[in-house]
């Protein structure tokens, strides 16, 4: 089997956070799904001040110009983000508004979120889903939502442990159906002048 | 090698102290500078060109016009000029009639321009800014070098028979740099036509800008022009000196924090490494712009911005002493110490003439 790479973007707060710990969850069924599948997480907290500045500047710094890069090159994307004011959260947004334009374009892409309640549940349709759609990633059926109940006890075998199964199981066949992705350079590969004059 | 000033033409607040220039202080200010530049011994003043607030320099032409009467030696330049919202036709006339006003002191730089909203005050579309540039430019490049053109194209009415006057001084057409922080398309275009390629180097990081400049280097090579080596690069650069670099920290942090573009957003220290902002004493200014030449290979022409976010123009004369004094003397020496025979010096009027003279002599 190719090796393929999966990128898993946090966006919680504080630390240690219950985003990052259903990103785990979710790269760790994943893993179950396709083993040797190389995972990095991007805990979107260690580069927030570098996300402003590409914001304010338009250039990313080293250190999210290397999670860019991630996120472009993965074979697949696990995002995760804290649920605020009903939507995902402001830095969770600014994020994938500095991603380059066309890098998640047909990537498989799994959608989870956390929150206070799970009447924030649905904030994964109606924000999430619609921007990854933009975005023209590929966005598995199943989200997923962990709520506070869904840490504890019985429920942990339960609801929210089949919604991870099934909506990895999804992300794994996604992956497993397409290509391992290539990122063309363009600074490598220019587009032949002849051509930008006569189009 | 040549040194120079490039101003964006920005009217911003002096955040020490509130106060903020007239457009006719600033305008005279920038001619104070551009005069000062040839005082000093630089070699090049470039002026922005701009269609909206807070940028005062709409017409390039006619401040360069003024420049070129009351200086004698240094090439005037643009920095950039729109290709993508002029009309071709209207560059290749004022620029040709620029040149015969200031014989032969004038080169350009094409940009094409970031601002949305001046797109279609010009009645054109941000979205095809590649294709524009791409289409004005040939146009622009046939009118300079043909007497009379026919010409169709996607973006402007036609032309029937039209000869852009005046022809070109001694029939020389102005030399052409293309300006382009990210688009590999202009660095691809500049080799095209083996023009020149300006990085303003001043608000990304330098493995950005090596990859522009590489690209530039090999397509130039590839459409036949020289080696890659002999490629003819443009570089910006960001500076403010004091004797003591502790001076010189304390004294631009205001600006630097407030300034339009990168302003309230990294710090000063992490700017300073994460691009060629070089705030210090001169020999560490020096020292920086030495870097450059390991960074992207020998180049032809070094830009700074110097009047910017504020600074009074006392300071920004301040600075210019200490360039021509003590940096660029320097910089000179090195990098001509440095450049191997074969790499050539920036094309000027007198050496395309010299040149096309010495192709007609021996044909």
């Amino acid at each position: 089997m190719t090796r393929r790479t999966l990128a898993v973007v946090s966006a919680g707060l504080s630390q240690p956070s219950s985003s990052r710990l259903l990103a785990d969850q979710l790269a760790a069924a994943v893993r179950r799904e396709r083993p040797g599948v190389d995972v990095v997480t991007i805990e979107l907290r260690d580069i927030a001040h570098d996300i402003t500045n590409n914001l304010l500047t338009g250039f990313p710094p080293a250190g999210l110009r290397e999670a860019l890069d991630t996120v472009a090159r993965a074979d697949g994307l696990i995002a995760v983000t804290p649920i605020f004011n009903a939507s995902y959260s402001g830095l969770f947004k600014s994020f994938f508004d500095v991603v380059e334009e066309g890098s998640l374009a047909d990537k498989p892409v799994l959608i989870a979120a956390t929150g206070g309640t799970a009447r924030h549940s649905l904030a994964l349709e109606h924000a999430l889903r619609p921007m990854f759609s933009y975005l023209h990633a590929v966005v598995v059926p199943t989200a997923v939502f962990a709520a506070p109940e869904d840490w504890g006890g019985a429920t942990v075998q339960g609801a929210l442990a089949s919604r991870i199964t099934r909506a990895t199981g999804e992300l794994a066949r996604e992956i497993s159906r397409r290509e391992p992705v290539t990122v063309i350079d363009p600074f490598d590969e220019p587009t032949p002048f002849e051509e930008l004059l006569a189009s | 090698m040549q040194f120079g000033v490039f101003s964006v033409g920005d009217v911003t607040p002096d955040p020490t102290n509130g106060r903020t220039p007239t457009e006719h202080e600033r305008i005279k200010a920038m001619v104070d500078i551009a005069l000062k530049t040839e005082e000093v011994g630089l070699d090049v003043f470039a002026t922005g060109e701009h269609h909206n607030p807070p940028f005062v320099p709409s017409s390039p032409t006619t401040f360069l016009g003024y420049v070129a009467a009351r200086t004698e030696r240094i090439i005037l330049s643009t920095a950039t000029t729109l290709i993508t919202t002029n009309d071709p036709v209207k560059i290749a006339e004022d620029y040709a009639y620029l040149q015969h006003i200031a014989d032969g002191r004038v080169d350009l730089m094409m940009g094409r321009g970031n601002t949305g909203p001046v797109y279609p005050w010009f009645g054109k579309d941000i979205r095809d800014g590649i294709a524009l540039a791409v289409e004005n430019y040939a146009l622009l490049h046939k009118l300079w070098r043909e007497d009379v053109v026919d010409w169709e194209g996607k973006f402007r009415t036609p032309l029937q028979a039209f000869t852009a006057t005046p022809r070109p001084l001694d029939g020389i057409p102005p030399f052409v740099w293309h300006g382009s922080i990210r688009s590999p398309q202009i660095a691809e275009q500049a080799a095209y036509y083996g023009d020149g390629f300006f990085h303003n180097n001043i608000f990304w990081p330098v493995e950005h800008t090596k990859r522009m400049i590489e690209l530039y280097r090999r397509r130039y090579e590839h459409y036949g022009h020289g080696a890659a080596d002999q490629a003819i690069v443009g570089l910006g650069g960001q500076v403010f000196m004091r004797k003591n670099s502790q001076d010189a920290v304390r004294e631009f942090r205001p600006y630097f924090d407030n300034a339009p573009v990168y302003g309230h957003g990294p710090s000063l220290e992490d700017f300073s490494r994460e691009t060629p902002l070089t705030v210090g004493s001169p020999q560490q200014v020096i020292d920086r712009t030495l870097t450059f030449r390991d960074h992207f290979g020998d180049y032809q022409r070094q830009l700074f911005l110097l009047d910017h976010a504020g600074l009074p123009l006392k300071t920004v004369l301040e600075q210019l002493d200490m360039l021509g004094e003590e940096v660029v003397p320097v910089l000179r020496r090195e990098f001509d110490a440095k450049r191997p025979a074969h790499v050539p010096d920036a094309p000027t009027h007198e050496s395309l003439k010299a040149a096309r003279d010495a192709a007609g002599a021996s044909a």
